[in-house]
C-alpha cells in the first residue's frame, strides 16, 4: 500500500476542517534505526462528516490519531485545522486550539480518574477554561451528563469504578463534548464492548453528532462498525493509506488488494466478498525497515516488479469519491478471478 | 498403568469411536454456582445439550451469559473451594460432575483460551510448553516429543517451526502466540476441543486463519470442538449446531441453518439485530437490547430476558417458559418470533406502549 501522494484531497473546499498532508511520526529505536510508523500520510475532514480508519492492529491508525492533537507532535508534515498549521504552534497557541480537537480512548476505565467522582471528570475542562461564569458551567455539565444517558445525581457521588464499561464509554464522550468541540477523535471506542452495548455507544454518537454538529475521526479495526458510523472510509496499512472513499462504494467495490483481503476476511454471513480470494498470507513486515515501492506488496497477490520499484500515488477511481494508491487495482467488475500467485514473484527483502 | 488396564482403556475408547451415534459429551441439568457473600450466583442453571463426535457446537451469548463457566466446569477448570456443581454431565458415558477431571487432561480434553497474550507461560520457551503435555501424559522421550512439537507448529502454520522452538512468547506476536495455543491443544489430538473466543483479540485476517486451521484439523482428526463466541457471524461460519445463553440458560439451540432461517427466541434476534451489518448502507441505526444483563444472584422470576425483550407479557414475569422441542430445534420462550402467539404479544405491546415489565417501545420493531 503504497499511497503516498495528496491527489485525493479536497483542495479548494471551503468546508474542510482538518487537513493532514504528508504526514510523518517516526520513533527512534536503538542505534540510527527507526520505526516508520506513519509515512506520508495524507487526508482531509470535511465538517461535519465521519471520516473511518481501518487496519489491522500495528498500522499507525493510533499514532494518526495522536499525531492530530500533537501528541507527541508529528516528525513533519502539515496538520491543518481552520487554516492553521498546528505543527507550527507552540505553548500557549496550541493550548487554545485544545478544547476543539477532543479525544475518546479505548479502555474506557483505565481512562478515567478513579479516584474522582464523575460529576468532577466531566467539570474539569470546562473549569478550567472558565468560559462563561460559574453557574453556567455547572448547568452544562448537567445538560452533557444528561445526554449521554446518565443520572446526574448518581455522578455527584459515584466513581468510575462504580459504573460498566459502556457506562464508563459515555462517561468518556460526555468529557469530551463538554467544552463543545468541533472534532471529536475516536480511538477504537466500542472495541472492549460486549455487542449490544457496542450498539448503544455507536447511536449515541450519531445522536451525538447530529446535535453538536461534530465531526469524527473515527478508529476502529472493527469494519463493520466504521462502515456503520462513516461518510468517508479510509483504509490503512504499514504507516500508509491504501485506498480513501465514500463508505458504501468502498465497501461495494473494494479496489485495492488489500481492502479486498481485509473484506474477505470478515465473518459476515452476508459477506459478498467473502469467497474473493484467500486468506492473507505471511506475516506484517516490520515498520522499522519497511518494504520498498508499495508497502503491502509482500503479501500481494498481484504484486509485480513494479510494485517493488515505484510507488503508487493515489489515482481516482472513475468520477466518484473513490481513490486508490495502488499500480493494479480492481476497477470496473474486475473481480480478481486472475489467478494467484503466492508467493509474489517480486523478490522480497528480508525485513528485520 | 498395567497391560490389562491400557487394553482395557483401549477397548472402550475403540468401542465409543465405532459407534457414532453415541454423543461424546452429554450434559443433562448441569449447574453451576459460586459462593458469595450476597447467596449463590447461578453462573450456569440448568444446562442440558449434547454434543456429537466430529461436530462443532457454538455458543454464544453476552457476557456473563455463563458460556465460559459452562465449559470451564465441565473441563473442571473452577476451584472447588467456592463452586457448587450439580446434575450430569457425561463425557464418552463417565460422570464427570463430582470426579476429579484432571485424568482427562492432556489426553482426551484440551481448551483454548481467550487471551494468547496472557494464557502462555512467559519465563517459559514456547516448545518446553507445547512439549509438556506430551511428555507428561503421554510418556514421549524428549527428541521424540520435540520432533511431535516441530510437525504440530508446521500444521498450525508457525513459519521456521525449530528456531521457533527455543522462542520466549514475548518474542512472537499475538497471532503467532495464539497458534502456539493452539499447537498445545492440539498437540494430543483430544476428543474434544474447547476453544473459548479464540480469535477475540484478534485482526479480522488473522482469525480467518485461525478458524480456518480450526475448521481443517477438526475434520482431519475427526475431534468435536465447542466454540465459544460473542460474535453470531464466527458462530455461523463454524458450528454446526449453535447453542444461544443468556443469564446461565439455553435460550435457543438448533442447527446454524435452522436458527438463522428460522429465529424463534426474541433474545436471538435481539443480539442478532445490535450487530452492525456489513451490507446495510451507512449510518444505518443499530437496534440495542435494552435493559442490562440479569443479577445471576437473585434472578427475575419468570423468564430471564423478560425485563429486556420486546414481547414480554405478564405470563412471562411470573413463569419460566419450558424448553419448546419443534425437531431438532428447541427454544425457551412463550412467544416466539413467527408464531401467532409471539405476534399478537407484540401487536399488544406495541398497542400499550410498553411490555408488561415496563420497558418502553418507541418505534415499531419489525418481527422478522
Amino acid at each position: 500500500m503504497a499511497g503516498s501522494g495528496t491527489a485525493h484531497l479536497r483542495k479548494d473546499d471551503p468546508s474542510i476542517l482538518l487537513s493532514v498532508q504528508n504526514l510523518v511520526v517516526e520513533f527512534p529505536v536503538g542505534l540510527r534505526k527507526k520505526v516508520h510508523a506513519v509515512t506520508n500520510l495524507s487526508f482531509d475532514i470535511a465538517e461535519g462528516e465521519t471520516l473511518g480508519i481501518v487496519g489491522e492492529s500495528g498500522c499507525g491508525k493510533s499514532t494518526t490519531a495522536r499525531a492530530v492533537i500533537q501528541l507527541p507532535k508529528p516528525t513533519s508534515g502539515v496538520v491543518e485545522f481552520k487554516q492553521e498549521d498546528l505543527t507550527n504552534l507552540k505553548g500557549e497557541d496550541l493550548r487554545n486550539i485544545r478544547p476543539d480537537i477532543q479525544m475518546i480512548f479505548q479502555d474506557p476505565i483505565s481512562s478515567l480518574n478513579p479516584r474522582r467522582s464523575v460529576f468532577n471528570i466531566v467539570s474539569e475542562g470546562i473549569n478550567i477554561w472558565k468560559e462563561a461564569n460559574g453557574d453556567l458551567t455547572e448547568d452544562r455539565v448537567i445538560e452533557i451528563i444528561k445526554d449521554v444517558g446518565l443520572d446526574v445525581e448518581e455522578a455527584l457521588v459515584k466513581r468510575p469504578h462504580e459504573y460498566s464499561g459502556g457506562q464508563c464509554q459515555r462517561i468518556s464522550i460526555a468529557r469530551a463534548l463538554v467544552l463543545d468541540p468541533k472534532i471529536l477523535i475516536c480511538d477504537e471506542p466500542v472495541s472492549s464492548l460486549d455487542v449490544s452495548v457496542q450498539a448503544r455507544i455507536l447511536n449515541m454518537l450519531e445522536d451525538m453528532k447530529e446535535r453538536y454538529g461534530l465531526t469524527l475521526l473515527f478508529i476502529s479495526h472493527d469494519l463493520s462498525v466504521v462502515k456503520n458510523v462513516s461518510d468517508r472510509v479510509a483504509v490503512m496499512y504499514l504507516g500508509k493509506l491504501c485506498e480513501i472513499g465514500d463508505g458504501d462504494l468502498l465497501y461495494e467495490e473494494p479496489a485495492h488488494p488489500y481492502t479486498r483481503l481485509l473484506l474477505a476476511a470478515i465473518p459476515d454471513p452476508n459477506n459478498k466478498h467473502s469467497g474473493n480470494l484467500d486468506v492473507l498470507e505471511g506475516e506484517l513486515p516490520s515498520p522499522i525497515n519497511p518494504p520498498s515501492g508499495c508497502r503491502f506488496r509482500t503479501r500481494c497477490p498481484r504484486a509485480t516488479e513494479k510494485c517493488a520499484a515505484e510507488e503508487p500515488e493515489f489515482q481516482q477511481i472513475g468520477n466518484d469519491d473513490h481513490w486508490v494508491a495502488c499500480h493494479f487495482p480492481h476497477i470496473g467488475g474486475d473481480n480478481g478471478d486472475d489467478e494467484i500467485t503466492w508467493p509474489p514473484q517480486v523478490a522480497i527483502e528480508e525485513s528485520e | 498403568m498395567t497391560g490389562s488396564a491400557t487394553i482395557l482403556m483401549l477397548e472402550r475408547c475403540m468401542t465409543y469411536k465405532a459407534d457414532e451415534e453415541h454423543p461424546l459429551l452429554v450434559l443433562e441439568d448441569y449447574r453451576i454456582g459460586f459462593k458469595t457473600e450476597r447467596g449463590l450466583a447461578k453462573a450456569v442453571d440448568g444446562v442440558s445439550l449434547s454434543l456429537k463426535r466430529g461436530q462443532t457446537l457454538g455458543i454464544v451469548g453476552e457476557s456473563g451469559s455463563g458460556k465460559t463457566v459452562l465449559n470451564r466446569g465441565v473441563i473442571g477448570l473452577l476451584s472447588a473451594r467456592n463452586t457448587v456443581e450439580s446434575g450430569s454431565a457425561k463425557f464418552e458415558g463417565e460422570e464427570l460432575v463430582g470426579e476429579n477431571r484432571q485424568t482427562f487432561w492432556g489426553t482426551k480434553m484440551a481448551m483454548i483460551f481467550q487471551d494468547p497474550m496472557t494464557s502462555l507461560n512467559p519465563v517459559m520457551k514456547v516448545g518446553n510448553q507445547v512439549m509438556e503435555p506430551l511428555r507428561q501424559h503421554q510418556k514421549l522421550s524428549r527428541s521424540e516429543a520435540k520432533k511431535r512439537v516441530a510437525d504440530i507448529f508446521t500444521l498450525v502454520g508457525i513459519p521456521e517451526p525449530i528456531k521457533r522452538l527455543d522462542q520466549y512468547p514475548h518474542e512472537l506476536s499475538g497471532g503467532m502466540r495464539q497458534r502456539v495455543m493452539i499447537a498445545i491443544a492440539l498437540a494430543i489430538e483430544p476428543d474434544l476441543l474447547i476453544a473459548d473466543e479464540p480469535t477475540t483479540s484478534l485482526d479480522v485476517t488473522v482469525q480467518k486463519y485461525i478458524l480456518d486451521l480450526l475448521t481443517r484439523v477438526q475434520k482431519e482428526q475427526g475431534m468435536s470442538m465447542v466454540l465459544i463466541t460473542h460474535d453470531l457471524g464466527v458462530a455461523r461460519g463454524r458450528a454446526d449446531e449453535i447453542l444461544v445463553m443468556y443469564g446461565g440458560r439455553v435460550m435457543e439451540h438448533a442447527s446454524t441453518e435452522d436458527l438463522f432461517k428460522k429465529m424463534s427466541h426474541p433474545y436471538t434476534s435481539a443480539l442478532f439485530s445490535s450487530i452492525p451489518h456489513l451490507h446495510h448502507k451507512k449510518h444505518t441505526r443499530l437496534t440495542p437490547i435494552p435493559g442490562t444483563p440479569p443479577d445471576i444472584i437473585e434472578p427475575p422470576t419468570g423468564c430471564r430476558f423478560a425485563p429486556r425483550c420486546t414481547y414480554a407479557q405478564e405470563r412471562c414475569l411470573l413463569e419460566s417458559p419450558p424448553m419448546t422441542h419443534q425437531g431438532n430445534h428447541r427454544f425457551a420462550c412463550f412467544f416466539p418470533i413467527g408464531s401467532q402467539q409471539g405476534q399478537e404479544a407484540l401487536t399488544r405491546n406495541q398497542q400499550r406502549g410498553h411490555t408488561a415489565s415496563g420497558l418502553q417501545i418507541r418505534k415499531k420493531t419489525e418481527a422478522t
